[in-house]
């Protein structure tokens, strides 16, 4: 039977289009995007990390870790970060139940634990400026400042989001758009902290033990 | 007290920016300035007179049709390319005549900010947007999708990139550019030797740039990953389509270092930090393993896209299946891994040590293992076919001849003692010229001869474009073959002037060659002209003018605004010609009205903010910096608040276009 | 074997071109040859594949033309595993013979690594000394420091025939490159670090050197001469450059140092011994602290808090970062600065006798030559 078929007869059975198909909703590949473009953020650390490494003993006659660093303090702040990515989990929770108030709160409270972190980064390094160890004294700063700042300049921008997308969530509510740039905002949130932990690894800890 | 009088006076607001800025003593540059701005002029007065603008803001500026920004990508490099190839002419002028106590007609303030120029604007503002807009225009057609997986950040990729160039030109006119070789090296970059605009406008244009490159990076990728017609798996996909997914993986994974990199740069000169300075412990050669770790996958950004376009102009004009599809896959794919473990061979006269320049140097070497198969199978897949001689298969024939020699000379580079005697001379300079002209100008002047029918509804002239295609293929081998001669001479690059008179005739063999090339340029553009006016008669209204293979052929030339009426179902790799053997017949009846994403000019506007806050950080201007990074950060969050960017094509309008398409091919027909 | 592969090279390849002096092809130093050689050994290798390739493009493009309608045509054949073998491993044999060429020429004739020879079949004396220059990359001009004959000079450098040469390399300010075509390779010169070159000239005669990587405005006439001479006449030219009226003293060289274009040949009849280690430490200057003192304090852990204030502004005002601090520099702590000699620099004894590959014996000592040239040798007559 099927040698019978001629070659028109195969092709009306083979499908070439879709016949019955639906819009093609925008943001499909949203998240998928957002985590390319996170890999790409991280390889900004990686060579940040990569020059701390290389640089990081290069003390210019100047003041190491041992000198500067706070342990006492840094895991206070690495506790914020660590509090406001548990926070930000139970945000995603309460929207995935709906809740729109239970979001916004947690939200709320999760860029508390930002900003906490923020300040303390920032008076950490206003210590060490006041100290005369300014970026400009050592590579070794130089690479500390960087790392460390430019690790501290996305959150303070993952703040401005947040809030930008409580007032959306306040406005539209968790619809379609807001949830997805809820779980946007979560990937890059906990990325941070992610981040944080090898900051804390490799340049706190592991400066105190050089 | 002291320290304070020795500040520099910034003006609170010109920052450092002065009238003595503009090279208003300079007679060349006056003159170019004239000339750019009567044809600036003409043009905006031409587009003002024509009633244009309404049309230019909604049909092309505000675009987020991957076709329309993939053509706009096209136009600038070949603008840019114009702007480069005026640097390269004006090169290869003063070394020809730079001989025997006279220093040529260009100081060296102007000469190493030439060839610095000519570098950054070739790779960044004519190779990376032609590579870029071949990608954005083919690659959703060659899957069978309507758009790429983010439009808006689409139009905004192009416009970041735009915008880089722009800064650029600025550069001609307002103060200068850089000084410094176009990798820019510290410490001559730093702030100490290169105190000037230079290196700054160099910086930003870059990081501008690079932000467009980056998303246009994510942006294909993920279009690749996500948006494939239904039954098209990995190993089904073109191979133009393949070599797109690992360039835009190596986009992803190398422009965050060169961003990084840059930062630091800019600390160093903005901040005075010590990252790459001579004290406090800083070391310039970081930065020379850093930019090189972005630098090498970059060669390979550039050349991988255009391997597919010769895969699939092969396979086509030989009206043949390409020979090891599958080899030819995992060659790319090997090579898109090892162009990362390559970067120190551009440097082994540093001194790293005999195992670390051998290690590298053999990786090297190796990486010509996939790229001869892929050449071998080019050459199989010419066995046994009908090879009708195109434009496109011819600039695909000259590339295979051309970029064998320039791929040996690259392994006899990577030879580390050979490496040695010819690191930095002239036959560096002429390998990689030949294989970025060999290579990647001639495959993105195969893709374009190939791909314009599609594009615009009509083939290009082929008498200009053979007139083009001899003199740029002459033209190449005239100026460079005397390089790799000057190369074993001992010259080194970069030299404004000369002593030693038996070189001089090589150079003038070189400027002869770089004169025909400029007429290849020339008639290239002849070329787009006459085949406007003949459009008529070298219309195609098949949709597939070439006997194709892939999707992009199955609709019309140009494609309607949503590409295909009907998602098409993948049934093999050669998926159109899988179709038109099995006989399928289109669709006439059944369609639906289709959702598309809606036009934005946030993109534009956000790039004019960028340059403008390029151009402010180049000078000092703090007031216009901060103003403008809040208008950025300001227009962003506004724009997000926008929730409606998509809209429906009504079904009138899709049965219209449809039905205009039928009676086309029923014109054809009869 | 040199002289067979000189012959090889230029023949076809290069006989139109025979009328001009391709320096490279055709050096004047035994190391220099070498590198050729391996250069042109490359070449011969990779033709194996590439002409043939080339060949067939040509034959393939002109027999499968669209109007030839003998030619088969098999619009569907596109695979076969045998040709994909062969597609595969050509590439794959001519690579594991280039790999292992590069890396014993890598080695063998890695720019640190004291010369073994001085000419093919010429062994290196017994006794020997090379001579020993250090070369410091200034703006724009280079300047030569002979430790052994306390004399330096500015833009010539006289070197004696069949005399191993070991040079210090380094940099003032911003990174250039050391090449004579017709010594060997070229190296960086890089500021604060040092690099080593090996080399012989075989041939009197003079020739030329230069930077070759672009160091700023004054970056094309930063030639000089390199002049070789027989024991002799090397000896006249010191003393022509001890008769010199100027010495180089830190404050001479801190004038000299000063960015300035195609500088004269100059002559210093004397040269202070810790200067050139100083250039490498980049401490000219009185009361910088030295890169090799900073480091050995930084690895010590720096020097603490009170380290900040270690500090001193430049003199003279210096471009510097427009947020940034005024040019300065960290003050010197130690009185007195090491001076590092030739021999404490000195590489470690290698071993010169041909490689022969892991485990196996080595051949009996005493045996001359270079290894590069022996294992082609060895290669060939096999």
């Amino acid at each position: 039977m099927g040698h019978a078929l001629t070659s028109e007869q195969a092709a009306a059975r083979t499908l070439f289009h879709l016949q019955d198909e639906h819009d093609h909703e925008a943001g499909g590949s949203t998240l998928l995007g957002f985590w390319i473009y996170l890999m790409s953020d991280c390889l900004i650390f990686a060579v940040l990390f990569a020059t701390y490494g290389v640089l990081g003993g290069n003390y210019a006659a100047g003041p190491g870790p041992k000198d500067l660093f706070d342990l006492p303090l840094v895991a206070l702040n690495t506790s914020m970060l660590l509090l406001s990515s548990i926070t930000y989990g139970f945000a995603m929770l309460s929207s995935y139940r709906n809740n729109v108030a239970g979001t916004q709160a947690w939200l709320f409270i999760t860029g508390l634990f930002g900003a906490a972190f923020l300040g303390i980064e920032l008076y950490e390094f206003a210590h060490m400026i006041h100290l005369g160890a300014t970026p400009q004294r050592s590579a070794f700063l130089s690479a500390f400042f960087t790392l460390v700042g430019t690790h501290g300049l996305h959150v303070t921008f993952g703040i401005v989001w947040l809030i930008t997308l409580m007032v959306q969530i306040g406005k539209h509510g968790l619809n379609r758009a807001n949830a997805r740039r809820l779980a946007c905002l979560s990937l890059f949130w906990h990325f941070l902290d992610v981040i944080w932990i090898g900051v804390f690894t490799f340049v706190y800890l592991m400066g105190m033990l050089r | 007290m002291m320290s304070q009088a020795e500040l520099p006076v910034l003006d609170p607001i010109f920052g450092r920016l002065s009238f003595a800025a503009l090279p208003l003593h300079e007679p060349i540059l006056v003159a170019t300035f004239v000339a750019v701005a009567i044809g600036g002029i003409a043009l905006l007065a031409g587009v003002t007179r024509y009633q244009l603008w309404g049309y230019l803001w909604r049909e092309w500026i505000t675009t987020i049709d991957h076709k329309r920004i993939g053509i706009m990508y096209m136009i600038l490099g070949i603008v840019m390319l114009l702007r480069g190839f005026a640097d390269a002419i004006m090169m290869r002028l003063q070394q020809a005549i730079a001989f025997g106590g006279s220093e040529g007609y260009l100081n060296a303030h102007h000469y190493d900010q030439i060839f610095t120029a000519h570098g950054v604007i070739m790779i960044f503002f004519v190779a990376m947007p032609l590579v870029t807009g071949l990608m954005n225009y083919i690659v959703p057609l060659q899957i069978g999708a309507r758009d790429v997986a983010f439009p808006f950040l689409n139009n905004f990729s192009f416009w970041m990139t735009t915008a880089g160039a722009v800064l650029v030109m600025f550069s001609l006119f307002v103060g200068e550019f850089a000084r410094t070789g176009w990798l820019a090296y510290p410490p001559l970059s730093g702030i100490q030797y290169s105190p000037d605009v230079g290196v700054d406008y160099y910086i930003w244009a870059l990081q501008i740039a690079g932000v467009g490159t980056l998303l246009s990076g994510v942006n294909l990728l993920a279009t690749i990953i996500k948006m494939r017609a239904p039954g098209m798996t990995l190993m089904k996909m073109p191979v133009f389509t393949w070599t797109s997914l690992c360039t835009n993986v190596l986009i992803v994974a190398a422009f965050p270092v060169l961003t990084a990199v840059l930062v630091m740069l800019s600390l160093d000169r903005y901040v005075g930090t010590n990252f790459f300075t001579n004290d406090f412990g800083g070391n310039p050669m970081m930065y020379v393993n850093l930019i090189w770790i972005w630098g090498h996958p970059e060669v390979y950004i550039l050349i991988l896209p255009l391997f597919g376009v010769f895969s699939e102009v092969t396979s086509t004009f030989s009206g043949k299946r390409l020979f090891g599809y599958s080899s030819m896959v995992y060659a790319t794919v090997v090579i898109t891994i090892l162009s990362y473990i390559v970067w120190l061979h551009h440097f082994f006269t540093m001194g790293s040590g005999a195992s670390v320049n051998s290690f590298f140097g053999i990786t090297t070497m190796i990486i010509s293992i996939p790229t001869g198969a892929k050449l071998f199978n080019w050459l199989f897949t010419m066995y046994r076919g009908r090879i009708r001689f195109e434009l496109p298969m011819m600039w695909t024939v000259a590339f295979m001849l051309t970029f064998v020699i320039g791929g040996m000379t690259g392994v006899l580079l990577a030879v580390p003692p050979a490496d040695f005697v010819l690191h930095n001379s002239l036959f560096l300079i002429a390998h990689f010229h030949n294989v970025i002209i060999g290579g990647v100008l001639f495959g993105l002047f195969a893709g374009i001869n190939y791909w314009f029918p599609k594009a615009f509804g009509f083939k290009l002239d082929r008498f200009w474009g053979l007139v083009s295609f001899w003199l740029w293929v002459i033209g190449f081998w005239v100026a460079f073959m005397p390089l790799y001669v000057l190369g074993l001479m001992g010259v080194t690059r970069r030299l404004r002037y000369f002593e030693d008179p038996s070189l001089q005739i090589w150079f003038q063999i070189a400027a002869v060659g770089a004169g025909l090339i400029a007429i290849g340029i020339g008639a290239m553009l002849v070329q787009f002209y006459v085949s406007f006016r003949k459009r008529n008669e070298l219309r195609d209204t098949t949709g597939d003018p070439w006997d194709g293979r892939t999707l992009e052929w199955s609709t019309s030339s140009p494609p309607p605004v949503y590409n295909f009426a009907f998602t098409p179902i993948v049934h093999d790799g050669d998926a159109w010609w899988d179709m038109k053997q099995r006989g399928y017949q289109r669709p006439l009846s059944g369609f639906r009205a289709i959702l598309m994403p809606a036009n934005t000019g946030a993109g534009f506007i956000l790039a004019v903010l960028s340059t403008v806050f390029g151009f402010a950080m180049v000078w000092y201007m703090w007031w216009l910096a901060i103003a403008s990074f809040i208008g950025l950060v300001g227009y962003t969050i506004y724009h997000t608040f926008n929730y409606n960017r998509e809209y429906h094509l009504t079904l009138e309008d899709v049965v219209r276009a449809e039905d205009e398409r039928t009676r086309q091919l029923a014109a054809v027909r009869s | 074997m040199n002289r067979r592969v000189r012959n090889l090279a230029v023949l076809p390849l290069f006989a139109a071109l025979s009328a001009c002096d391709m320096v490279v092809l055709n050096p004047g130093g035994d190391v220099a040859a070498q590198q050729r050689d391996l250069l042109v050994i490359s070449t011969w290798l990779m033709l194996i594949i590439i002409i043939p390739v080339m060949v067939l493009i040509v034959i393939f493009a002109w027999r499968y033309r669209h109007n030839n309608r003998e030619a088969r045509y098999e619009p569907e054949w596109h695979h076969s595993m045998r040709l994909e073998l062969v597609i595969w491993s050509c590439p794959l044999l001519i690579v594991i013979c280039l790999g292992a060429l590069t890396w014993l020429g890598t080695h063998l004739l890695d720019p640190y690594r004291p010369l073994d020879r001085l000419a093919a079949n010429q062994p290196i004396p017994e006794d020997t000394r090379a001579l020993q220059v250090d070369v410091i990359a200034l703006d724009w001009k280079w300047l030569f420091i002979y430790p052994q004959y306390g004399v330096a000079t500015v833009n010539e450098m006289a070197v004696p025939v069949n005399q191993p040469l070991s040079l210090r390399i380094t940099a003032s300010s911003v990174m250039n490159a050391f090449y004579v075509p017709h010594l060997a390779g070229m190296i960086y010169a890089m500021p604060g670090m040092e690099t080593r070159l090996h080399g012989v000239l075989n041939e009197p005669g003079e020739s030329e050197g230069y930077s070759t990587n672009y160091s700023g405005a004054g970056f094309s006439g930063m030639k000089f001469k390199v002049r070789s001479v027989s024991d002799t006449e090397f000896q006249r030219w010191v003393t022509t450059a001890r008769a010199a009226e100027q010495s180089l003293t830190r404050d001479a060289y801190l004038q000299l140092a000063k960015p300035s274009e195609r500088e004269p040949v100059r002559y210093f009849s004397t040269v202070d011994e810790q200067l050139y280690s100083l250039v490498v430490g980049m401490c000219v200057e009185p009361g910088k602290m030295c890169m090799h003192d900073m480091m050995a304090i930084d690895d010590r852990g720096g020097l603490g808090l009170a380290g900040v204030y270690n500090v001193a502004r430049h003199s003279g005002d210096l471009p510097r970062a427009v947020f940034g601090a005024d040019q300065s520099h960290v003050i010197g702590i130690c009185a007195a600065p090491t001076v590092r000699t030739f021999e404490d620099d000195l590489l470690p004894q290698v071993d010169r006798s041909p490689l022969r590959g892991a485990g196996l014996p080595r051949p009996a000592s005493g045996r001359s030559g270079s290894l590069l040239a022996d294992t082609l040798d060895s290669t060939s007559s096999r």
